[in-house]
């Protein structure tokens, strides 16, 4: 073991040592360690490098506010996170760690010469540097940005880890398990409320981890801590969660906690999920979340080496380990001088305390004095120095405000502290205000707006007496507030170390500020000059001065920089902090990984697959699949040897030559019945139906009430009162939610009843010239001759044993018959007519040749050929209106002006020059191709496929009056060239007179 | 995740089994072809986008699918109170407490 860990100190197990590699080179720590903590007591501080800079960095804090020490770890294939705190991640046998942002290596990195460019990378330098030229875009900024944007590295793999979620109900939730979130835990829990204790560390104890010598109730801390937890945890109705992080606080006390579950383990069980996402619904929330420690703002504050005061404390007290021999003191607050007395009785050598008051309590200078520690008072700190270490600290006398004559102080570690933060992160995002505490110099909670108690450091209590008696009061007001009678206990506690200090802004200098790096934002590499730079370019208000600095833009979201950069900014704006205020602190409160939010909901269980009953056929016939809306549907049948174009030009040959069978299930169906269905029917649709009698069918078009169109299908009127309504596939959901809300709000009068049967009924769909002789011989009960069931009739029969309803209807432009047969019975029917469809050399065709052979005979796809800005005219639909109807949903928008105004796109047909070209699907489409750029595009092509009965390309367009323009010459600018193709008002590209369909 | 309280189940659920549904209390003219231009763009397109208290609609999709209407005050995102489709306006003083 070396020199810096000491023996017999700390929590962590010093029989238990652990092997684990960091940048490949292995290293021993103990169990209980952190990464941070393992490799500072091998002595190692270099742990990263800088965002922008890519300067040298070590650790500077021992929590997850952790700006600096960000790894890559790594646990086999598919295992693999970057920017890991090395301060939270506990060590386990075998982690691989490694440092990010750095090459080749962490002590040489080419990219430290942006340290040098510094002016290049100032406040703004997003806004500054990438704008012009133009050209630069492409081939130099954005690969430059897209190199350097992001720290640590994407994992490549699939992540091989599951994650779980849970929902609880709780009458108190804690967060924080330091003094203040335990005493709340016990004061609630001794009542018999249900509490949940969560804490973002690995052990519960908050500050008494590193406070050892306090003593509460007549016990050491750890004692204390012990029984605490031991009584807690014999509560039955108290539930503590360690390595449980509160990332978001919601609406109504819903609290969101990420529970790491097994990344501290070597060997994980099998199968055990990584991490939990809870979602815990509390009748009352304690927020318990501390205070966390700010770094003073001075020239080389980022040295490797330079940490915060608690961090250091928290390393020797927690860990056993001292982060130096020699450190140097840097403070404005109490608290850092006892950092440095602990670290005196554990053997360091503490070369000086600088403290930047003018007078401190005298106890401090005389405890100082007899441990043999220089104290220095009304100092300011100006520079260090040390390339991969600090070696040194630049201390000057302050002299009428100004920094004077300079001394140069050895050291190997520099442990600064600038005061204290309350951590109102969580109470942020309830909205809740913060006030400025003007004595305490910190923001304060303020107004609440949920049913929130905020206990101990976070409200400005920074002793560990205070804390306990506050959380006690909390937790004991909590319990009462659900109705139970609660006693907040009282501890008596000694030896405690109540502290005081002071904020400032960066500390003053002798040398030329210009040139100071004086770090506010450590990870994003933002200096006190930045503020300022951003401030006098005009930057007002904080959220703007954040943006164009990036101060607190880091994925520490601003835990160590946000105040003092608004003291900063305040001082720059001559205002006072809370007149330019705070910016907004956002979920999550630390990092949270994908796969915690995910949870269950990976693979399959991510999205649904819907697939019919016929799809199992599909798949066993060597179906190629397309998605379409949620479901999975049979795109061609490629024969052994075919690509999708010879595939689909033979299924468009055998569905007009002989007959094709097609599986229709996924159309959306909906039952309209009822007393009032007809009227119901009439209202809704474009089209009337009044007259349309028992046994007809009719193509059904619907509007949004803004007259453009939202849906089409085929209508079967059943019987007086009832109507078998299809939709589009992927439109299925909505329409009976449009049809619910008219029915509900607008004509509750109306006796109609819907219901969503689309998964009720398999649908066969046989098309082609002998689709009847195929189908007749498997119908009872029902003449298919052409004369007793011609073109669009429906009726109730048999159809091979199963009750079926029996469409003749067409979206080939062929004969064609849908047959509906119950769900359960789909395959059985499509297995039969395929067996007897052989003689008609049958051919089973998917979703591509059903949109050729609809794009043949001109038919639309609502969602493809129409975008939502088409109304029936537009798309020439205007047959299928009831001109007589008084009135329909849409009716009224279809004679607003701008709906019949010229200049409206419309849907017609194109044909290109060269009939081998197969226009792309989406190109956009000009007049005059010879028009300097940016050209007028007057429309774009919707449809396009080649038509293997046309023997060419086909397509239709959405065109600037497009109707007027048939005949017209238009122009289609691609990358290769520009196509030209004539327009055709007429779609219908093949069998006008549509003979075929009526046989 | 807001807990909506619907009138018909009545049981607060949480948001997920609900979809938003625009501004309530616009009800479809009875004739609209007496609408002049304007008066039809305003019952299509004009709503009242408060700060503060507004009057919508919900619909408990995934529950018992009824349509509703509800009082949110939009700033805090809160919902002051539930009722019918076919229930009259509530008096906003009575819920904010506020008899201003
Ligand atoms: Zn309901």
């Amino acid at each position: 073991m070396t020199s810096y860990r000491l023996q017999g100190r700390g929590r962590v197990d010093h029989g238990k040592p652990v092997n684990f590699t960091f940048d490949g080179k292995t290293y021993q720590g103990l169990a209980g360690d952190t990464l941070a903590s393992a490799l500072l007591a091998n002595g190692v501080h270099l742990m990263g490098r800088s965002f922008k800079y890519h300067r040298p960095r070590g650790v500077v804090s021992a929590g997850s506010d952790e700006p600096n020490a960000l790894m890559g770890t790594r646990r086999g294939p598919g295992r693999f996170e970057p920017n890991t705190r090395a301060t939270i991640q506990e060590i386990r046998e075998g982690l691989e760690a490694a440092s990010q942002n750095r090459w080749p290596s962490l002590a040489f990195d080419m990219g430290a010469i942006n340290d040098n460019l510094g002016s290049l990378f100032s406040a703004g330098f997003y806004y500054k540097t990438f704008m012009w030229p133009r050209a630069f875009w492409d081939r130099v900024y954005e690969p430059v940005i897209r190199n350097a944007a992001g720290l640590g590295v994407s994992p490549t793999e699939p992540d091989a880890d599951s994650y779980a979620s849970r929902f609880a109900h709780v009458d108190v939730l804690v967060v924080g398990a330091g003094p203040a979130g335990l005493a709340a835990a016990l004061a609630a829990g001794r009542s018999g409320a249900s509490v949940m204790l969560v804490d973002e560390n690995a052990e519960v104890g908050g500050t008494l981890l590193s406070e050892p010598t306090v003593v509460i109730d007549g016990q050491p801390a750890w004692d204390w801590l012990a029984a605490t937890v031991a009584e807690l945890d014999g509560l039955a109705n108290v539930q503590v969660m360690p390595r449980t992080t509160a990332i978001g606080y919601y609406h109504q006390n819903l609290v969101g906690l990420a529970q790491r579950l097994t990344d501290h383990l070597a060997a994980p069980p099998e199968g055990a999920p990584r991490e939990r996402m809870w979602k815990v619904r509390a009748k009352e929330v304690v927020l318990a979340q501390g205070a966390l420690e700010k770094p003073l703002v001075f020239d080389g504050n980022d040295r490797p080496g330079v940490m915060l005061a608690s961090a250091a404390q928290t390393y020797l007290n927690r860990y056993g380990v001292k982060v130096g021999d020699r450190p140097a003191i840097v403070t404005a607050h109490d608290s850092a001088w006892h950092a440095a007395f602990d670290l005196a009785g554990a053997g360091a050598k503490p070369v000086v305390i600088v403290d930047m008051r003018a007078s401190v309590d005298p106890a401090l200078t005389d405890r100082a004095h007899a441990l043999g520690i220089e104290a220095l008072l009304g100092r300011t700190v100006t520079g260090t120095a040390g390339r991969l270490r600090v070696t040194s600290l630049r201390v000057n006398r302050m002299e009428g405000g100004k920094a004077g004559e300079p001394r140069d102080i050895g050291c190997d570690a520099v442990l600064m502290c600038g005061g204290w933060t309350p951590c109102l992160h969580l109470f942020s995002h309830t909205q809740g205000k913060l006030a400025w505490d003007e004595a305490l110099q910190v923001y304060l909670p303020g107004r609440k707006t949920e049913a929130v108690q905020i206990a101990g450091a976070g409200r400005g209590l920074w002793s560990i007496a205070a804390s306990l008696g506050d959380g006690a009061n909390a937790g004991a007001a909590a319990a009462r507030d659900v109705g139970l009678e609660a006693e907040a206990p009282v501890f008596g506690v000694a030896a405690d170390r109540t502290g005081s200090g002071i904020t400032l802004k960066e500390l003053p200098t002798d040398r030329d500020p210009a040139k100071a790096k004086a770090f506010i934002d450590f990870q994003n590499d933002v200096t006190a000059k930045d503020i300022r730079l951003a401030v006098r370019e005009g930057m007002r208000s904080i959220e703007h001065v954040k943006r164009y600095t990036t101060n607190g833009m880091a994925t520490d979201q601003g835990k160590m920089s946000n105040i003092n950069g608004l003291m900063i900014a305040s001082d720059a704006l001559g205002k006072a902090p809370p007149q330019v205020g705070l910016t907004t602190f956002r979920p999550p409160y630390s990092p949270t990984t994908f796969g915690t939010f995910a949870g269950y909901h990976q693979d399959a269980t991510f999205e649904v697959t819907r697939k019919t009953p016929i799809d199992p056929w599909a798949e066993a016939n060597g179906a190629v699949f397309e998605p379409v809306a949620l479901w999975r549907r049979a795109w061609f049948f490629p024969k052994p040897g075919e690509d999708m174009h010879a595939a689909v030009g033979r299924e468009c040959r055998g569905a007009r030559a002989s007959v094709g069978i097609f599986d229709a299930s996924t159309l959306g169906k909906i039952e309209v019945v009822g007393p009032d269905a007809v009227t119901f029917m009439e209202r809704m649709y474009t089209n009337p139906w009044a007259k349309l009698g028992v046994g007809r069918c009719r193509y059904g078009l619907l509007l949004g009430e803004d007259g453009f169109i939202r849906d089409d299908g085929v209508i079967g009127r059943i019987a007086e009162d009832r109507f078998h309504v299809t939709t589009t596939t992927g439109g299925a959901a909505r329409v009976l939610n449009m049809m619910e809300d008219y029915l509900q709000t607008e004509w509750p009068d109306l006796k109609v009843w819907l219901t969503s049967t689309t998964e009720q009924w398999a649908v066969v769909a046989l098309q082609g010239p002998n689709a009847r002789k195929l189908l007749e011989p498997f119908v009872e009960g029902l003449d298919i001759s052409a004369e007793a069931f011609p073109h669009m009739a429906v009726a109730e029969c048999t159809v091979a044993g199963f009750p079926a309803r029996l469409f003749r209807v067409s979206f080939t432009g062929e004969l064609g018959f849908e047959v509906n047969v119950p769900a359960r019975h789909g395959r059985a029917l499509w297995e039969t007519l395929w067996q007897a469809g052989q003689q008609y050399d049958i051919c089973p065709y998917g979703t591509e040749t059903m949109h050729v052979l609809r794009a043949e005979k001109g038919y639309i796809i609502v969602g493809q050929d129409t975008d939502g800005t088409l109304t029936p005219g537009d798309a020439g639909l205007t047959w299928a209106i009831g001109k007589a109807k008084p009135d329909f949903v849409g009716k009224r928008s279809l004679t607003r002006p701008d709906m019949v105004a010229k200049g409206r796109k419309q849907l017609v047909g194109l044909l290109t020059e060269d009939p081998k070209v197969v226009l792309q699907e989406g190109a956009q489409i000009v007049a005059d191709p010879a028009q300097p750029k940016p050209m007028t595009m007057i429309g774009h092509v919707t449809s396009s496929y080649w038509s293997d009965a046309l023997g060419r390309s086909i397509a239709m367009a959405v065109v600037v009056d497009g109707r007027e323009r048939d005949g017209q010459t238009l122009h289609i600018p691609m990358p290769g060239g520009t196509i030209t193709a004539k327009v055709v008002k007429s779609t219908a590209f093949l069998d006008p007179e549509n003979r075929r369909l009526s046989a | 995740m807001l807990l909506i309280h619907c009138p018909y189940c009545e049981q607060d659920l949480p948001e997920l089994e609900f979809a938003y549904a625009g501004e309530a209390h616009i009800a479809r003219p009875a004739d609209p072809s007496k609408l002049t231009d304007e008066e039809w763009r305003d019952f299509l397109f004009i709503r009242t986008n408060p700060k503060g208290v507004h009057f919508e609609r919900w619909r408990h999709v995934n529950g018992c699918a009824r349509f509703f209407n509800a009082v949110r005050e939009t700033v805090g995102d809160k919902f002051l109170a539930t009722y019918r489709a076919d229930e009259p306006r509530p008096d906003i003083s009575s819920l904010t407490g506020d008899a201003k």
